[in-house]
């Protein structure tokens, strides 16, 4: 029997040493895969066993830091902030993956970028885990916050909204606030059962807080989009703003007997300047100009120019993980593919198929300012190391698009300041400063109350300061006018916290 | 009948051979015992360093408890079994030591951060596998104390036999409730504090009876045979044994829903026969019985469903564990991340996260333990398991009685064959199914167990090893024994191969 027995041993052998090459392969050829596979949660652990790096405004305040536990996951990430910061800065979950600025920047943050190999090699040596790295936001404080606050206590009782400052010059976001927004603790607790329940609960909410409506959703703009038929007048037919076009109470469609009127109360002369059209934002003189002489391609072509149809992108967020949404003209044209007379009436003046971001709305504004050239927008200043000197440089601002010529722009200014001095903007004033803009109003469906709208931008001695967008979700009759009154706080309060510096 | 039998024991060989008597190499054992006992010394200091923080004043206790324990069964062997094969108890009491101080890792993991330092070592599952522990080294002793020569178990073969299919078959005919955790109806639960897994018990008593069985008739099932495609095959009507084993753990596949006993049960018979028989035919039988059973019963439970869907569902998570990462699949996605994580070196002894993986304490403590020791603290345990087994299948050649060397050589391969299957399981080698890592799984039906087996190739090992004239183990309670049931005692002791 011994002969067998040694088979026997030999089998075992045989069975073991499958054992010991099917772990090879295991711990060695897929070890890679299974250490950073999604469902490997100890991928997390050892995450929070590092202090993730702070995301900080302009002016030096932490929005997101992570402070010490006693728990298994060493640090927990808070936002003193809590709802103002919360749909730009985003929030990183214990269980998901983390949004905005926090996704956009997750590896610098967590101190794994390649970047940030040689404070990991130093920590080989040390036994101490570096700090991840901390991201320097262009966000101003003060324009954040009184936009937060400004949004919520709109006098037209309005419960959505955005608001959206960007530095003309730079593109350099400074404000941007969705409402109504969440508090990230919530969803960024420990406690992965409460955030789960949180998160669930947000989603649920019919007002939808998780919405960044600043940048990720489009509304149809309204009059606002009368600054783009401005640009294409100006363009492509040579006018100026003292150029005089039809205007009158009425416009009735050729070959058609569809008939658009002004908004009720509005007095609009059958003769008058482009500027004083503009000023007090005459659908019928826009409609015919649209209509009769700038014409369906030019419309669209001009749109694009300034960014619609494409997406908004921020300095290296080449995978949009801002969120960012497409503006968009819609669909112009009838069933036989030839222009819609009327939907390019109505297009003409933001409505039909029409749809803009607030984000979209501040960098036309923004564009008119800043003598015709669009900047790309950024929302990340620089990237600072633990110790807070600085990683690499600044944020080069780049031009993103030139829409429009100076010239063109300069008249652009022109008009739109006499929009808030005399006309729909009034509001918007700020003493000391010229103020230029468009509101807009716009329909939104039969039953529903209009969105309320305005763009709109500072300056001072010829230079751009600020551009804003203001959009209040069905605010009805005079939002556009609470919108202004709004945007020109946001940029007060930006303007007033700069020169106070 | 040629080979000369087991010498007569005569008084005056016995002093004759004082001087040329083979050594006993206890202190061998006690060296290679206080060797292991430092190695978990060393583990649980690195484990207490990383988990709590600190060393504590007290983290040697349990291995001061647990070296204690070895040593008392060290001496009783020194007593009872003298010239047992002095690896069996070092490297056995390696492998139970650290599986006493991973589950006391896993008790300080789950405790709060805070209190880890503080955590009694009089306390958790740790503690608890120490105390099983204590229990199946005093039962290994008695088992030494009381059966003196393993030949005496054979006169019992029957009714260990019975008793071996009854403990196999209670699970089964039980309702699920007092049977089934996680879907293998293995246990025996009293209530919901204690249960016992009776198939831990019953594959040693099945194997005194498959010894007994197959020593009797080895001669018709090796001799009356046909020869197809130059590979000697039995008569139909000799098949009859090797069905009914093979209908038994098919059985055990449907009812109990269990792969592995299954496996462990047919194989261990199969084995047993061609070591018997030394035909190779019946290993041949035995795989094409037991693979076209197994795919005959995924395809009845992927077609039928019923008492066959729980295998064919586990054959599906083994074929694609990732198909169901968070559900059916999670418990074995899981394992294997803790293995992929582990990698190389693994994170090092309480660095690592085992209780991301389910059931870290019991089927899957191999890949628990395989995060923080990395392959190679894997291959050093596997290569511990595999000197187990070969010592045993040492000590069944060394063995001069047919029935010692096919129960030796049964009870090796059986533990082999349960490693196999488990760790084969956790790394996704074969379909994951409910077995026991020996000696490492929480739990005391498991570990007494395989203590009494080990006990029995300490005692077979001894009488291989001990010198003719030796007479240590041939009373008990003052009756000779030695002699065995008639049938034994005329068959030949070696066959001439």
């Amino acid at each position: 029997m011994n002969a067998p027995l040694r088979r026997v041993g030999v089998v075992i052998l045989v069975l073991f040493a499958l054992l010991f090459a099917n772990l090879n392969y295991r711990q060695a050829y897929k070890a890679d895969d299974y250490r950073n596979n999604e469902h490997n949660g100890r991928l997390q652990v050892t995450e929070y066993q590092r202090s993730r790096g702070k995301i900080i405004n302009a002016q030096g305040e932490a929005i997101a830091q992570s402070v010490a536990t006693n728990d298994s996951l060493k640090y927990l990430r808070v936002y003193p902030f809590k709802e103002p910061y919360a749909q730009i800065v985003g929030y990183k979950p214990v269980n998901l993956a983390a949004t905005d600025i926090e996704r956009l920047q997750n590896l610098f943050l967590a101190g794994e970028d390649e970047s940030q190999i040689g404070d990991r090699i130093t920590a080989m040596f040390t036994g101490k885990q570096p700090a991840g790295g901390n991201v320097q936001l262009t966000l101003s404080k003060a324009a954040q916050e009184t936009a937060w606050k400004e949004l919520n206590r709109n006098r037209k009782g309005s419960d959505q909204g955005a608001a959206v400052l960007l530095d003309p010059s730079t593109g350099a976001l400074l404000a941007s606030v969705s409402m109504p927004s969440y508090d990230p603790n919530l969803l960024s607790t420990h406690d992965t059962n409460a955030a789960t329940a949180a998160y669930a609960k947000l989603e649920k909410d019919p007002k939808k807080p998780l919405q960044n409506r600043a940048l990720g959703e489009v509304y149809p703009p309204g009059s606002t989009f009368k600054v783009i038929d401005s640009a294409a007048a100006e363009t492509y037919l040579g006018l100026t703003g003292s150029s005089v076009i039809k205007g009158g109470d009425n416009y009735k469609l050729p070959q058609s007997s569809q008939v658009f009127k002004n908004s009720t109360g509005e007095v609009c002369p059958d003769q008058i300047t482009m500027k004083e059209a503009l000023t007090i934002s005459c659908n019928t003189a826009f409609m015919q100009l649209v209509v009769e002489q700038i014409g369906l391609d030019r419309l669209q072509t001009m749109a694009k120019a300034w960014g619609f149809e494409s997406r908004p992108q921020f300095t290296d967020d080449d995978d949009n993980l801002m969120g960012c949404a497409v503006s968009t003209t819609g669909k112009i044209t009838g069933p036989d593919g030839k222009v819609d007379p009327p939907a390019l009436a109505q297009s003409a003046i933001g409505q039909r198929n029409v749809a803009m971001s607030p984000l979209q709305g501040a960098l036309m504004a923004a564009t008119v300012a800043n003598g015709g050239k669009q900047m790309q927008p950024y929302v990340i200043d620089s990237l600072t190391a633990a110790d807070l000197n600085r990683v690499g440089g600044k944020t080069q601002p780049k031009v993103a698009r030139e829409p429009i010529n100076a010239q063109v722009a300069s008249d652009m200014q022109d008009m739109m300041f006499s929009v808030v001095q005399s006309g729909t903007g009034k509001n918007a004033q700020i003493d000391g400063y010229e103020v230029g803009g468009k509101t807009g109003t716009a329909e939104n469906g039969e039953a529903a109350q209009e969105h309320g709208w305005f763009i709109g931008f500072t300056m001072k001695n010829g230079r751009p300061l600020a551009a804003v967008a203001v959009f209040l979700n069905q605010a009805g009759r005079g939002g556009s006018a609470e919108a202004a009154r709004i945007g020109g706080l946001i940029m007060k309060a930006y303007i007033d916290e700069k020169g106070s510096k | 009948m040629t080979a000369p039998a087991a010498p007569v024991p005569t008084p005056a060989n016995a002093g004759a051979g004082q001087s040329a008597r083979p050594r006993t190499r206890r202190n061998v054992e006690l060296g290679l015992l206080i060797f292991a006992m430092a190695l978990t010394l060393v583990y649980t200091g690195v484990v207490e360093a990383n988990v709590a923080g600190k060393l504590t004043p007290d983290f040697w206790v349990p291995v001061a408890m647990l070296a204690a324990i070895f040593f008392v069964l060290h001496m009783a062997i020194r007593f009872l079994a003298p010239y047992a094969d002095p690896v069996l108890l070092p490297t056995v009491a390696l492998i139970n030591g650290l599986g006493v101080l991973f589950l006391r890792r896993i008790d300080l993991a789950r405790a709060k951060p805070a209190a880890r330092a503080d955590y009694s070592v009089f306390a958790g599952d740790g503690f608890r596998q120490l105390g099983w522990t204590l229990i199946a080294v005093v039962l290994a002793i008695a088992l030494l104390a009381i059966v003196r020569d393993h030949r005496a178990l054979s006169r019992y073969a029957y009714t260990l036999g019975f008793a071996g299919i009854v403990l196999v078959l209670i699970p089964a005919v039980l309702p699920a409730r007092f049977s089934s955790i996680n879907g293998a109806k293995l246990w025996i639960k009293f209530g919901s504090a204690f249960s016992i897994q009776p198939g831990e018990f019953a594959k040693i008593a099945l194997l005194v009876f498959f010894a007994y069985y197959l020593v009797r008739k080895r001669e018709v099932l090796s001799l009356a045979s046909k020869r197809v495609l130059g590979i000697d095959f039995p008569r139909g009507r000799d098949l009859g044994p090797v069905l009914l084993v093979w209908a038994l753990s098919l059985m055990v596949l449907v009812f109990e829903k269990d792969l592995g006993t299954s496996l462990l049960y047919f194989g261990m018979f199969v084995v047993t026969l061609y070591v018997a028989t030394e035909r190779v035919s019946w290993l041949i039988i035995g795989l094409l019985l037991f693979f076209g059973g197994a795919f005959l019963a995924y395809f009845l439970g992927k077609s039928v469903g019923g008492p066959f869907l729980n295998f064919s569902q586990r054959a599906d998570i083994w074929l694609d564990p990732f198909k169901d990462p968070n559900d059916k699949g999670f418990q074995l996605v899981q394992s294997l991340l803790g293995l992929g994580t582990g990698g190389l070196f693994g994170a090092g002894p309480g660095a690592g996260q085992p209780t991301k993986v389910p059931e870290v304490r019991n089927d899957f403590i191999f890949a628990g333990m395989g995060e923080e020791l990395g392959l190679f603290g894997l291959t050093a345990l596997l290569v511990f398991y595999l000197l187990i087994v070969e010592r045993g299948l040492r000590a069944a050649i060394g063995v001069r009685d047919s029935f010692g060397k096919l129960f030796a050589g049964g009870l090796s391969f059986t533990l082999g064959l349960q490693v196999f299957v488990i760790v084969g399981g956790v790394s996704q080698l074969i379909p994951l199914t409910g077995q026991t890592t020996p000696f490492l799984s929480a739990g005391g039906s498991s570990l007494i167990a395989n203590w009494i087996l080990i006990a029995l190739l300490l005692r077979i090992s001894d009488a291989g090893r001990r010198p003719a004239g030796s007479t240590a183990s041939v009373r008990l309670g003052g009756v000779k024994i030695g002699s065995g049931p008639d049938k034994l005692q005329e068959m030949p002791t070696e066959v001439m191969r």
